[in-house]
């Protein structure tokens, strides 16, 4: 499924919304969770799953072509933890 | 992290300020998003969110565990797991804004 199909089964479901608003509801949706990571925060959303912002630290890396040493600076990365709901959906037989 | 942790609450909020809709509404919408995306996923499809990212279905083959604590040998059996990978933008948001 890719967002245009997500839009389009909210559409189908929400026949009084214009096709316009529904996609901007969409992209709130997923523009609010990249805002909140991009400020540090976490956003749990029960029974989907949580995402949060996890710290790498600075390394030594290698260009892989050259072999040659990169320092790499630390950096702050989005990651996903599914919802325990969801993964007992995703095994349930 | 240090930082607030937002729910569903602030996504609804954010709907209702930006599109009009009701509270109530807005509230349905954003549990139709997340159930689509949930439906999709256990019926083991891939999930791409454009300039968001994409989650994906793995299966996971059997293997013998570990009790960490009492040392003792487990099977856990094989499994779906979901995972996500997060679009280059996010990535690049994240990090920008969480810059020391």
């Amino acid at each position: 499924m890719i967002r245009s199909e997500l839009i389009q089964k909210i559409a189908d479901e929400n026949p009084h919304l214009i096709q316009r608003d529904v996609e901007r509801i969409v992209s709130t949706i997923f523009e609010e969770i990249i805002d909140a990571m991009a400020r540090g925060d976490r956003v749990e959303l029960r029974g989907f799953g949580a995402f949060s912002v996890k710290k790498r630290d600075a390394r030594t890396g290698r260009n892989p072509r050259t072999g040659e040493a990169v320092e790499v600076e630390e950096k702050c990365v989005p990651f996903f933890k599914t919802g325990k709901l969801l993964r007992d959906r995703l095994n349930a037989k | 992290m240090s930082g607030n942790t937002l729910t569903r609450m602030d996504l609804s909020e954010a709907v209702f300020r930006e599109v009009g809709l009701s509270r109530n509404e807005s509230a349905a919408l954003v549990e139709s998003v997340l159930q689509h995306m949930s439906d999709a996923l256990v019926a083991g499809e891939t999930v791409k969110i454009s300039s968001f990212g994409t989650f994906g279905v793995r299966d996971k083959a059997a293997r013998i565990g570990r009790n960490p604590k009492t040392g003792e040998e487990v099977p856990i059996h094989p499994r779906r797991v979901l995972t996500f990978r997060p679009s280059h933008l996010m990535k690049d948001r994240v990090a920008a804004g969480n810059k020391a």
